[in-house]
């Protein structure tokens, strides 16, 4: 019978290094998620990651560390976005689609000249699937700042944000500045999608932005507790993801390494998402329907 | 360039753009692009899957790429949409990644799946290859007339008896097909590149369907051929070429469509 | 005497290369009830964006004198949208801020006090994006009244209810005017229901408006001037048809 904490999984440095970051990061991402679900934004956020895989493998290319990569390609986009008024709800553009192939191929290249240019082929795990044992202690900093203050801005725009979901006609109407508010957002979403792709990789960050967030949709009612249902649930996912993965060094298949964290969040996230599926989980709807099916119209 | 492995680069590249332009041409009618997305992911953790369990990659990635294409049109009834095939997407990626973790080339056979790999199309893969684009082109040519109807107007086609779930299962199968034989020389992250933006580009040149799947054919085959050449001297990725060949002509596309409808201007 | 609330002076809007409305004058006074009504793209919405402020006028002023609440036409709301249809009423006292506010037993006791109000206590606890529509409707005027304007402005409130539920709505918006003493500006296509509580009509065709009350306004020679073809008005008991003359 195993542990289930593997030996030496308390006391070892990078474990703690990813349970901090990774809940930091994992918090962030499902309060911003509840917002981009409720926005209809998701693939917005979805563009954001693709365009951080260009991003971050150009960072290492030019010998910086990916976070930085995604953060300004992401920013960059998100900006670029904004002007040109790309805010659609349900837009799987074709054009949107293939700009983001070129930035694919783009990092095709960015990817191959790595592993040219140093010795290791470390890069495209890294940038797609994360790389959350190798977090070194000087971007430790830079990374929880960043997570508090996308954290702090969301919060902080709660209100608007959801008043210009609710009609962005009234929220005009009472003096919110809707795009500006809107141009906000993308930017804490693309600071988002850049600390999820730091720990799950670019092309998964995704999972840890909706997958949390479309769960609490599912069960909570108010604002408040959706959120703090999806923190819950994303900052689970991910410290599970650690401990699994710590413990399948010992796992076969032999002399793999152990299973990749992000599997296993990814894994999780979408588990927690189909049992909100499970009859019981969410408030009983037909009782609802027949409370308010009595009432004066 | 022309020779040994080469050739069966060239061979099993051209059999992709044939294909690719053809099903693209359809995708793009039929406003499946959604599918060109998706379903590349399933082939991806298919593909992992079978090196591991030493299966030919091609068959690996048939069966995932056709399960996936099943799942997806049962998945496109589901209320929000947009996050469930979100979440599909980066389940079928997650699994992908862990059975590439397992491989001992880890590094370079996540590359190899995710943005392709022009020499690495062995002998043994290539007879496949050209198999899955005859029986694609077959299915293809056999449904031409009714798929052609059914994405055009399906109203029209339903009345007609032609079922428009039979219809769009069927089309999804096609594509699993041609995906199969895509994502191991351009990618998975890049076949949309390869079927969508030639596809999407001969419309805004063309309004005739046959000669906007002919130009779409054609503008894969420009794209993978010089990708090759490019490719071969260079040593960079084909992957890259086609992502930057299929925006290219995407782009020139809807700047020829632009420059048409400006020059239409009424007679005062 | 009493100051007019809003006050549109002239006003013309011109917008894709239409001209929407010209040269139209309206004072709104206070506790006024008053419909704006015509078919349908005659410039209803766009006389209410106006007044809202959201829509530039192209010639002409808009003076405003008091707070104007909004409740839009029907709002597409998703089902999974985390909002209580007691949170959407709070949100109508200061959503429009930054930050948060802490839970108080005033606030909640002046969203319950409101949601009385509009007959909607019933499911305060209920997801917005799961109420009918008769119901968002009374939650949009809980929502819009709870911030105390002097002028309420509903954009084709009555467009997707059922009979009853319209006479519902227009029932309590009449006596809500009466007891807090707003004005209300309420566009439709059809008058019918609004003939038992209207002061005054404002009657949009053609970009051009007639104002006053509706047995000043709604006659056969002012709507066919305001049209500018023929058109009768029909009073059979107590309804009123306005046809276009064969």
């Amino acid at each position: 019978m195993h542990d289930i904490f593997a030996a030496g999984f308390f006391s070892s440095e990078p474990v703690h290094t990813a349970l901090l970051v990774g809940a930091v990061i994992a918090i962030t991402s499902a309060v911003v998620g509840v917002f981009t679900v409720t926005r209809g934004q998701s693939f917005a956020g979805h563009s954001l990651a693709d365009i951080s895989v260009t991003g971050g493998s150009g960072a290492i290319l030019v010998g910086l560390n990916q976070f930085w990569g995604y953060l300004a390609f992401g920013a960059g986009v998100a900006a670029f976005m904004e002007l040109i008024g790309i805010q659609r709800k349900r837009g799987r553009d074709v054009a949107t689609g293939v700009v983001l192939g070129a930035a694919l191929g783009l990092s095709a290249l960015f990817l191959y000249l790595d592993t040219e240019s140093s010795s290791t082929t470390g890069a495209t795990v890294t940038v797609m699937f994360g790389a959350i044992w190798e977090i070194t202690s000087s971007t430790v900093p830079a990374l929880i700042v960043s997570a508090v203050l996308a954290l702090f801005t969301v919060l902080a725009l709660a209100r608007p944000l959801l008043l210009s979901s609710l009609s962005p006609d009234i929220a005009a109407a009472r003096g919110v500045p809707v795009r500006l508010i809107g141009a906000a957002f993308l930017m804490v979403l693309a600071i988002s999608v850049a600390l999820s792709a730091v720990i799950i990789g670019a092309i998964l960050s995704t999972a840890l932005l909706i997958g949390p967030a479309a769960a609490a949709l599912r069960i909570s009612k108010g604002p408040i507790k959706a959120m703090v249902t999806a923190a819950a649930i994303g900052t689970a996912a991910t410290w599970l993801g650690i401990l699994l993965s710590y413990d399948s060094h010992s796992w076969p298949p032999a002399n793999s390494g152990g299973w990749p964290v992000s599997f296993f969040v990814v894994a999780l996230v979408v588990l927690a998402y189909l049992a909100t599926y499970i009859s019981g989980w969410r408030r009983p709807a037909a009782q609802e329907a027949e409370q308010h099916s009595c009432s004066p119209a | 360039m022309f020779t040994g492995l080469m050739l069966n680069t060239w061979i099993a590249a051209t059999a992709v753009a044939i294909i690719g332009g053809v099903t693209g041409f359809f995708a793009v009618l039929r406003g499946s692009t959604f599918a060109a997305h998706a379903i590349p992911n399933g082939a991806f953790a298919g593909a992992a899957g079978a090196n591991l369990l030493g299966f030919n990659p091609i068959a690996g990635l048939a069966l995932f790429s056709v399960a996936g294409a099943l799942g997806i049109a049962g998945l496109s009834r589901r209320a929000r949409h947009d996050v469930a095939t979100a979440l599909t997407f980066v389940l079928m990626l997650g699994i992908g990644a862990l059975f590439v973790s397992w491989s001992t080339e880890y590094a370079q056979e996540a590359y190899s799946l995710l943005f392709g790999e022009v020499y690495g199309v062995s002998t043994n893969e290539v007879r496949p290859i050209i198999l899955l684009g005859a029986i694609s082109i077959m299915l293809i040519l056999i449904m031409f007339r009714p798929l052609m109807l059914s994405s055009a107007m399906p109203e029209v086609a339903a009345a007609r008896g032609l079922s428009p779930d039979l219809m769009e299962l069927a089309f999804l199968v096609v594509m699993a097909l041609a995906t199969s034989m895509t994502v191991p020389v351009v990618g998975a992250l890049l076949m949309f590149s390869l079927m969508i933006g030639p596809a999407a580009a001969a419309r805004s040149f063309t309004a005739s369907p046959v000669l906007a799947m002919g130009l779409s054919v054609a503008l894969a085959l420009v794209s993978v051929w010089a990708g090759i050449v490019l490719s071969y001297h260079t040593s960079w990725p084909l992957g890259f070429f086609v992502g930057m060949f299929g925006a290219g002509f995407f782009l020139l596309g809807r700047g020829w469509a632009a420059i048409r409808t400006t020059r239409v201007i009424p007679l005062h | 005497m009493t100051q007019d609330l809003v006050n549109l002076d002239h006003i013309s809007v011109r917008l894709g290369g239409r001209q929407i409305l010209s040269d139209v004058s309206l004072a709104i006074n206070p506790a006024e009830f008053t419909g704006l009504i015509g078919p349908n793209g005659a410039g209803k919405t766009t006389l209410l964006r106006v007044i809202l402020g959201l829509q530039q006028t192209t010639e002409g002023t808009v003076t405003r004198h008091a707070t104007v609440g909004y409740v839009p036409q029907k709002l597409l709301i998703e089902p999974d949208m985390p909002l209580r249809v007691k949170d959407v009423v709070a949100l109508g006292i200061d959503g429009q801020r930054l930050g948060f506010h802490l839970p108080s037993k005033q606030r909640r006791d002046r969203v319950d006090a409101m949601l009385e109000a509009v007959g909607a206590q019933a499911y305060k606890d209920a997801r917005v994006g799961e109420l009918s529509g008769g119901e968002q409707q009374r939650v949009m005027i809980a929502h819009a009244l709870i911030s105390k304007p002097k002028l309420l402005l509903l954009d084709e409130p009555l467009a997707n209810l059922d009979i009853s539920s319209a006479h519902s709505i227009v029932s309590l918006l009449a006596k809500l005017s009466k007891s807090e003493q707003i004005a209300i500006l309420l566009s439709a296509h059809d008058m019918n229901p609004l003939l038992p509580v209207m002061d005054r009509i404002v009657y949009v065709a053609g970009g051009q408006v007639a104002v006053g009350t509706p047995d000043e306004v709604v006659q056969s020679d002012v709507l066919t001037r305001l049209y500018g073809q023929p058109v009768e008005v029909i009073r059979v008991r107590d309804r009123v048809l306005v046809v276009a003359d064969a």
